[in-house]
């Protein structure tokens, strides 16, 4: 093996090898989005308790979880759960990494939908109460239809950063690119060429898909921009 | 009569394919006021925005204290002017603007402060005298150390005018500056302008919808219509005389 | 296994995680002010006019923000040496360099923005006040600019925090590391050492929470006109 160049033969040797992990990584993004998106709703209608012990308590939650290292947060339920009594479950680390990195994004995601929700119109609220409909039908029919969708683009956004993030499961054990990528380099005493795969194949997927969320955005942006000059003349007339 | 301090010679000015001025021709004489009404989109305001330099025209010239503003000569050959060339002539002239754009980050006396220190390298104490000075004329003396948020738009609009002022411009150009306030705040603001044009000896052009205003502080009013001045005169000689059916018409819209 | 969960393992945890406190705190301030340096250049270079310095600043910065940061501390803790025979010296300095240039190219873009964001009748208005393009720039984008990144370089700071909790990996004792270390000898200890660690970063990270939000209250003021 050589140690001081790039060597192609290694480079495809390795490609394959690692490609193998590429199921895991983007079913792991996946996997853990989806735990976020979800657990992202419970943080919102948790901080819309009307009590100020509960909103303490969840806001500094959210911002303990947010604000300390993913990283230790994976290790925690990977090494910690199992062993502490009573409770003591011990997970498969790709349920881990799904846990873990799910419930630290679920923080991020918890504060899109609460701006999003901000953002709609009081007006709205108030016409829902005085046309008498029911809490459930309020929320399901018309605030969230209108929240949501102002939020995708930045939804988008954490898809991305969510899938950079999720490499950090190879240190618990899941057999992602990025874990396949650093056994290749150990056994073969060559880490440069596995290390570059992993690069490229990180750039090749986030770097169009930012740029499509980009698109998004403008898009989302120009609909309602052109939504708010039509507000604009209405109030005009 | 003395020579003009700025003249236009056929200048155009297109956006795109909308060709916004057509072919200008004025002369301003140093001291005078010149009032430049029309209606929206005739291209009022772009006539001064060429003169402070923040669009460039797309032919013609314009001359001011006689260099030319948008050419210069390199080695015997007109060619583009170069941002120092512009620096060298923009000192001259002084503008405000319809939305005050102050400086938000500036007390209202930094915001007439940094200017005359940094570009004109003049003495931190002259420059604070002239500046309280000038904040006092337009009324705000007791507001120097506020920011421009916690003022009203039409003492914003006040600093503005200090602001420029202290710079001691021999052109002033006021960009349609009461478009922007509450009814209530214009008339605050309008006596400042007529206390600039009774008291100071510079030349001043007004793009304005305040049509009784203009025309009275006004030595010359140019009625700008499609991108071409349509009319142009004394005040009386616009209002009473004018034959043009668009500047009656228009008339008659502000005047009842 | 009910001592697991009393308080006085905490007064064993805790002194062996302080000894990862000092590497910590150095690599978070030296990589965040080699990322604040870093946003600053190629923030700016970004808005140049010379087009081969905008594409190779954009160049750096999409390739940053494009991979990861483990993938980027694993490539240079590892490649780096094989491909170029340099050695970097310390894993410390792998550790701040690979960190600084990642969060460097997340907050070049914030001082971009920033600085796009200002608005034109600022740039107009220095304009009629005869300042030069650098006087401008000086006196009135930046100050605003600045007042604007501001909430953001908090956020992006508790993010180099977090991230520094990647350089146990490239062998450096930080405070994961003493906890990785304790671990590995008694495991049922792991959940209070987990905790205690996360604990550790959180009062870490307090201080950057709170000048963040009145780094948002400064921004809030500074934006009206």
């Amino acid at each position: 093996m050589n140690l001081n160049y790039w060597s192609w033969d290694t480079f495809f040797d390795a490609l394959p090898v690692i490609l193998q992990g590429l199921g895991i990584t983007i079913g792991l993004t996946f996997a853990s989005y989806l735990f976020a998106l979800i657990f992202g709703f419970l943080w919102t209608f948790l901080r819309r308790i009307p009590n100020r012990f509960v909103h303490f308590i969840v806001t500094w939650t959210m911002e303990f979880i947010r604000s300390t290292p993913p990283l230790v947060q994976l290790f925690f339920i990977y090494y910690a759960l199992p062993v502490i009594p009573y409770i003591g479950i011990s997970l498969h680390p790709f349920a881990c990494a799904v846990l873990g990195l799910g419930i630290h994004f679920s923080t991020y995601i918890g504060e899109i939908y609460r701006s999003g929700i901000e953002n709609v119109d009081k007006g709205q609220w108030e016409a829902s109460t005085a046309l008498n409909i029911s809490t459930w039908d309020k929320w399901r029919k018309i605030i969230l239809p209108q929240a949501i969708p102002p939020t995708i683009p930045m939804l988008g956004n954490y898809f991305i950063i969510m899938f950079k993030e999720v490499p950090l499961a190879s240190t618990i054990g899941v057999a992602g690119i990025m874990l396949l990528a650093r056994s290749y380099g150990a056994e073969n005493w060559s880490y440069l060429e596995p290390l570059t795969i992993v690069g490229i194949i990180f750039l090749v997927l986030s770097y169009p898909s930012a740029v499509l969320i980009k698109k998004l955005e403008n898009r989302f942006n120009k609909r309602f921009h052109k939504n708010q000059i039509m507000k604009d003349k209405g109030a005009m007339q | 009569m003395a020579e003009p301090i700025v003249t236009y010679q056929d200048v155009h000015k297109s956006f795109g394919d909308v060709e916004v001025l057509k072919g200008i021709d004025l002369d301003i004489y140093p001291a005078e006021k010149v009032a430049v009404i029309g209606p929206s989109g005739s291209g009022k305001t772009t006539i001064i925005r060429l003169l402070m330099t923040l669009e460039q025209p797309t032919a013609g010239d314009i001359i001011v204290d006689g260099r030319n503003l948008w050419k210069m000569e390199k080695n015997g050959k007109w060619v583009h002017a170069n941002e120092n060339h512009l620096r060298s002539i923009r000192g001259d002239i002084g503008m405000v603007f319809q939305h005050f754009n102050l400086f938000p980050h500036m007390t209202i006396l930094e915001n007439c402060m940094t200017a005359p220190i940094h570009v004109k390298n003049e003495e931190k104490n002259d420059v604070k005298k002239r500046s309280i000075e000038m904040l006092e004329r337009v009324g705000l003396g007791d507001k120097l150390d506020n920011y421009p948020s916690q003022l009203s738009g039409g003492q914003k609009q006040r600093v503005a005018m200090a602001r420029a002022l202290v710079m001691r411009p021999k052109i002033m150009l006021f960009d349609e500056v009461t478009s922007a306030l509450d009814p209530e705040l214009v008339g605050e603001v309008l006596n400042v302008i007529r206390d600039i044009a009774e008291n100071d000896d510079m030349a001043m052009v007004l793009v304005t919808h305040e049509m009784d205003f203009a025309l009275d502080i006004a030595d010359k009013v140019l009625f700008l219509d499609e991108g071409v001045i349509a009319e142009q005169g004394t005040a009386s000689e616009v209002i009473e005389h004018s034959e043009n059916p668009r500047v009656q018409s228009f008339l008659q819209r502000f005047r009842g | 296994m009910k001592e697991v969960l009393t308080i006085s393992a905490i007064f064993e945890i805790a002194p062996q995680l302080w000894r990862g406190v000092q590497i910590t705190v150095s690599i978070l301030i030296a990589s965040a002010l080699f990322a604040y340096a870093m946003s600053f250049i190629a923030g700016l270079c970004r808005l140049s006019n010379n087009f081969l310095l905008r594409k190779l600043t954009g160049f750096y910065v999409e390739l940053f923000r494009g991979t990861s940061l483990i993938v980027q501390l694993f490539w240079l803790y590892y490649a780096v040496p094989m491909l170029f025979g340099i050695n970097l010296g310390s894993n410390w300095w792998i550790g701040v360099i690979a960190i600084g240039l990642n969060y460097g190219a997340y907050l070049s873009e914030v001082v971009r923005s920033s600085i796009l964001s200002v608005s034109q009748g600022q740039y107009e208005a220095a304009t009629a006040l005869n300042m030069s393009s650098f006087q401008r720039m000086r006196f009135i984008i930046f100050p605003q600019a600045v007042r604007m990144m501001l909430p953001e370089f908090g956020n992006y700071t508790i993010q180099i925090l977090k991230g520094t909790s990647l350089v146990s990996l490239i062998g450096l004792t930080d405070i994961l590391y003493y906890g990785d270390v304790m671990r590995s000898t008694s495991l049922s200890l792991s959940p209070l050492i987990y905790l205690t660690a996360l604990i550790f970063y959180f009062i870490l990270a307090l201080p950057l929470i709170f000048l963040t939000r009145k780094a948002e209250k400064i921004a809030k003021k500074g934006a009206a006109s």
